[in-house]
């Protein structure tokens, strides 16, 4: 969850008075209000929406979706005289792409600069991937010397002072001893070669995605023009990126100019392109999967708000979407866009009148008849995780090692259950303040992986049924007429063969035998495991697998 | 109330105890002793009486001080330093090292009996040796703490003096004096309870009606005792199903009664089910280890291959994310197999949903409404309002003439019948749907939105790789544990599968929608 926060000052300067009826505007936006207060407003930007994450942008947004602003148009200078990022092949294996563009004309104050360092970070964490994806890199233009390289370098040769750091600095030594470094470092670190940025005097800028060079990658008050690259290993999200930043320093008043890419493997291009991309759609698509009624003038209108434009072509529908739009992948999307604008408390809601029988889940059924003929017998039904711990399954199945582990939990359970009983008798363990008998059951998924050789196998997953009863005078009588007396009710017959299970005490524990097959276990469990579980009373329990009944 | 009836109302104990009442207060034990009834049985006729209106009582408490364990151990014998008194008589002279031996007290007796001599000036100490120092008198004399001893047990507020010392002294040796809270009950006759205790009390009356006088026609003529029907009862606890299953029965049961189907399937599913079919890219956060369960050292299986690639849904879904289904500009990345094959707990039952769709894609048996109510895992940090399992209530309708609007003519008619008039939808962002939404409900206790969970319909990058082309799916699935934990009066998420059996057992029924 991606939480933007606005100086309301500054906000209020581009969009108005924040009243309750924009703040309700802007929940209808799509960017729900967090919280406002009198100098700060936060909004939560939806991660398919990384074009919002700057005031600039965010604004524009807000004045075009409450009909005050117009399109973005975005005006680009032409490359100048050495306005020029070469690509090495040294570069490629480790990092292959870069896009770049400078901006002239900015004012820098703390409120600015804490912008372009916000919106970096945030395109870092959202589009960015945590710099996985691409890293944004901003020079003040006076202190470098075009036109720049980019070049992949032994991580030992490169030296420079990075930001954040008193002295000059190896790659290794950065991933190893800079904050940054130790960060983002995984990214770089199998490499033999690192990616830097160098300018014309062969001073670094940069070391992407971890850190700039304090001497060149600084930006201060007195900056007015700077260089702007991004890079990473998907050009066509590099270009996306570098058009966010660019929509949003060109809302603080710079001045964009092209530069030309010279890719040594892959050929060039100009840096940036802004113009609008072709979306052809029909809106009678639009009607239907919104289910209300549109005139070309309503569409028109609705996209306009959403800062998109509109244009009739030989008889067809087409959707200009702006360079900093990620979102618009199919004209489905454009679907959302018009209902955005519509309003979403304005759609009727209807049920339609088609025809279907309804069916429900066997096991489901059976499951809630098991239920109610266990409560009418007095028992009570708990339900529990399907979570549980190594400990826990082995205070009564001590030699169990089959166990079904998951990765980095973050809580203290990192086992699938492998069955119910375990979990029952956890309850009694926790219970032991509460008046006996307890007498409990549950029902529910267990798991266990099945015997194969196949590399690619599927985990078992059973339905099965434990009860516990736990008193001072239980015993397995009791426990078979509550077996009795629920396959009676289910017509099945049963038959119990006597098993030594150390689980339980001997001789007084069975196999639960239904048509041949053997289904689960009952008995007086063992000194032992009550024991383990610090459980006082006697106890009798049963599990069953519950698959037999479909 | 009549007097005739409240004679009638009189159980054989009440009849037996309230002529031993008088209209001045009496301390129970001052007349149980003369009485046939255990002390019980004579509270619980007293309990009744009074409230009939024909006793006042008056409970006083008071702190007494009795006799602990070793309190009355020492009593029987002799103090630790009376021991040790004894053996100085004996002995003259006796090391320190080796008090415990020759009196036979264990380390921390040893070491009071001294310190109290030592306290009383009674003993000598010289190079680790003790003598005694005192005259055969004042050895004869008993101390403060054995006469108290032997007066116990004494009211607090009675002791004075050098009982009070005493008290002191033993009070901070463990275990040889307590303090007991005593609660003395006095009882008295009301006016009208003077009355009726004149009255005649002898009429045999009925108690229980039993078999034999039934058949032997013993109650003709006569009359029953009557009850006191207002009189609290001791309390009985029934079997019950667990109140989440009580309310996933009842929210399926709207599903059901809306003509919808129920799905279900596995917990530990693939990527591939889990977020591929439903075009979540492979880098995408909800992917990582910090929001989803994986299991550990395992693959899972993909539906198989098949010749013609385009039939195939993993090449189709594989091309959906690389770009190029029906125009959709796709993720832009190349796909991993591998990925896909990860296995993982789900973490929505959408899993369910995207297999539905294949499965329709073949039989072309649609339109088609599914629904499932089930378990949901994400790794998360437990706290009031997360936990790391979950259930969602899922629903897909596939119709080619489907739309936004149906979705929300469905799910208002849902959480209206699960008790919630007012719900308020907005934008929303899934990977998989198009246009989204996020449901809010107003909850009536807190006064506030509370989030659900989302709905949408699904991305022709999702449809077209099932069914080959695009229709139109709606597709929901809600967080369903936080909707009904406020009828139950539960605020912290934890409780919901905590199983305290007190808890359960007086939690109520499921009641809604009656």
């Amino acid at each position: 969850m991606t939480i933007l926060t606005l100086n309301r000052k500054e906000f209020e300067k581009k969009v108005g008075k924040v009243t309750k009826e924009l703040e309700k505007k802007i929940t209808d936006m799509g960017t729900p209000i967090e919280e406002v207060t009198d100098s700060e407003i936060s909004v939560e930007v939806f991660p398919n929406r990384p074009d919002l994450l700057s005031i600039g942008n965010f604004s524009r947004a807000v004045n075009q979706f409450n009909k005050k602003g117009k399109i973005a148009n975005f005006k680009i200078n032409k490359p100048e005289k050495n306005y020029t990022v070469t690509i090495e092949k040294s570069v490629k294996p480790v990092r292959p792409h870069t896009v770049c563009a400078i901006v002239k004309g900015l004012k820098f104050n703390d409120e600015k600069i804490k912008e372009i360092v916000d919106i970096q970070e945030k395109l870092h964490n959202s589009i960015g991937r945590k710099r996985r994806k691409l890293a944004i890199g901003v020079y003040p233009l006076d202190k470098i010397e075009l036109p720049i390289r980019f070049i992949g370098k032994n991580p030992d040769d490169i030296k420079f002072q990075p930001l954040e750091s008193n002295r000059e600095m190896t790659g290794r030594q950065i991933l190893r001893g800079h904050v940054a470094g130790r960060e983002y470092g995984d990214i770089l670190k199998d490499n033999t070669v690192f990616p830097i940025f160098i300018d014309a005097n062969n001073e670094i800028l940069s070391m992407p995605p971890i850190i700039n060079s304090e001497k060149t990658g600084r930006i201060n008050s007195t900056t007015k023009d700077i260089f702007i690259e991004c890079s990473g290993s998907n050009l066509i999200y590099l270009k996306k990126c570098l058009n966010i930043i660019l929509a949003s320093v060109s809302e603080m008043g710079g001045r964009i100019y092209a530069m030309n890419i010279k890719d040594i493997k892959d050929g060039g291009f100009v840096s940036p392109n802004m113009s609008q991309e072709e979306l052809k759609f029909k809106i009678k698509d639009i009607e239907k999967t919104l289910g209300i009624d549109l005139t070309e003038k309503d569409v028109r209108n609705y996209l306009a708000q959403m800062g998109i434009d509109y244009e009739k072509r030989k008889g067809s529908s087409i959707a200009l979407i702006p360079a900093y739009r990620t979102d618009i992948l199919h004209w489905i999307d454009l679907a959302e866009e018009v209902a955005i604008a519509y309003g979403y408390d304005n759609f009727i809601p209807e049920i339609p009148n088609i025809s279907t029988i309804a069916y429900e889940d066997p096991t489901d059924k059976i499951k809630r008849t098991i239920g109610n003929i266990l409560a009418g017998l007095g028992l009570l039904e708990t339900s529990s995780f399907h979570l549980t711990t190594k400990k826990n399954v082995k205070k009564m199945h001590y030699d169990f090692n089959e166990f079904i582990e998951l990765e980095e939990s973050k809580t203290e359970r990192d086992v699938l259950r492998m069955d119910i009983l375990t979990n029952l008798l956890q309850i009694a363990s926790e219970n032991s303040d509460a008046a006996y008998p307890q007498k409990t059951f549950e029902m529910g998924k267990v798991f266990s992986r099945k015997p194969s050789e196949d590399p690619e196998e599927e985990i078992n997953e059973e339905e099965s049924l434990a009860i516990s009863l736990i008193d001072e005078k239980i015993n397995f009588t009791e426990l078979k007429q509550v077996l009795d007396y629920l396959f009676k009710m289910l017509d099945v017959k049963y038959s119990i063969e006597p098993v030594d299970n150390s689980n339980y005490i001997i001789g007084r524990c069975g196999k639960i035998i239904v048509d041949g097959k053997d289904i689960g276990f009952i008995g007086e469990v063992a000194p032992r495991v009550l024991k383990n579980w610090k459980i006082k009373m006697p106890t009798a329990a049963l599990e069953i697998k519950l698959d037999f009944l479909n | 109330m009549d007097k005739e009836l409240i004679v009638e109302s009189l159980s054989p104990m009440e009849r037996e105890v309230l002529p031993k009442l008088g209209e001045d207060f009496l301390e129970i034990k001052d007349f149980s002793e003369k009485m046939d009834l255990d002390k019980t049985t004579i509270l619980r006729a007293i309990g009744f009486l009074k409230n009939k209106g024909l006793v006042e009582s008056e409970t006083s408490e008071k702190k007494v001080i009795i006799l602990g364990i070793l309190g009355v151990n020492y009593l029987k014998k002799e103090l630790p330093e009376r021991v040790l008194l004894n053996k100085l008589v004996e002995k003259e002279i006796i090391p320190i090292g080796e008090i415990k031996n020759v009196c036979s007290l264990n380390d921390n007796e040893a070491k009071i009996a001294l310190g109290t001599l030592k306290k009383k000036a009674l003993v000598d100490i010289k190079l680790g040796k003790i003598s005694l120092n005192a005259k055969p008198e004042e050895v004869r004399k008993k101390m403060i703490e054995e006469l108290l001893l032997e007066k116990l047990p004494m009211n607090i507020e009675e002791i004075v003096d050098l009982d009070k010392l005493a008290f002191e002294n033993l009070k901070s040796r463990k275990d040889i004096v307590e303090i007991e809270e005593q609660k003395t009950t006095k009882v008295k006759l009301t006016k009208l309870g003077k009355e009726i205790s004149g009255m005649n009390l002898t009429e045999d009356l009925l108690e229980a009606l039993t078999p034999k006088i039934l058949k032997q026609n013993q109650w003709k003529g006569k009359k029953f005792r009557r009850y006191d029907l207002t009189s609290p009862v001791p309390r009985v606890y029934g079997g019950k199903r667990h109140f989440v299953n009580q309310s996933k029965d009842y929210a399926k049961s709207i599903w059901l009664d809306m003509g919808f189907k129920e799905m279900s399937g596995n917990i530990v599913e693939t990527g591939f089910w889990v977020f591929d079919s439903l075009f979540t890219a492979q880098d995408h956060p909800v992917r990582e280890m910090q929001d989803t369960f994986y299991i550990k050292d395992t693959k899972g299986k993909l539906p198989p291959k098949c010749k013609k690639k385009e039939e195939c849904v993993i090449s189709n879904v594989q091309k959906a994310h690389e770009g190029g289904i029906d125009g959709s500009k796709g993720w832009q990345y190349k796909w991993k197999e591998e990925d896909a094959k990860k296995v993982l707990l789900r973490t929505h039952t959408t899993s369910l949903s995207a297999r539905k769709l294949l499965e329709i894609g073949k039989t072309k048996e649609f339109p088609a409404k599914y629904f499932a109510l089930g378990k949901c895992f994400r790794n998360e940090t437990v706290d009031w309002s997360h936990g790391f399992e979950f259930n969602q209530t899922e629903g897909i309708v596939i119709d080619e003439n489907a739309n936004f609007r149906q979705l929300l003519g469905y799910l208002t008619q849902f959480y209206k019948k699960m008790g919630f008039e007012k719900i308020r939808i907005r934008p929303a962002y899934f990977a998989y749907t198009e246009p989204s939404l996020e449901i809010d409900i107003f909850h009536p206790v807190h006064k506030k939105w509370v989030e659900l969970g989302g709905a949408g319909m699904f991305r022709p990058e999702v449809t077209i790789p099932m069914f080959g082309k695009h229709i139109p799916v709606l597709a929901w699935g809600q967080g369903f544990d936080r909707i009904i934990t406020e009828f139950f009066g539960i605020n912290d998420l934890r409780e919901v599968y905590k199983n305290d059996l007190n808890k359960l057992r007086e939690m109520k029924f499921w009641r809604k929608g009656e």
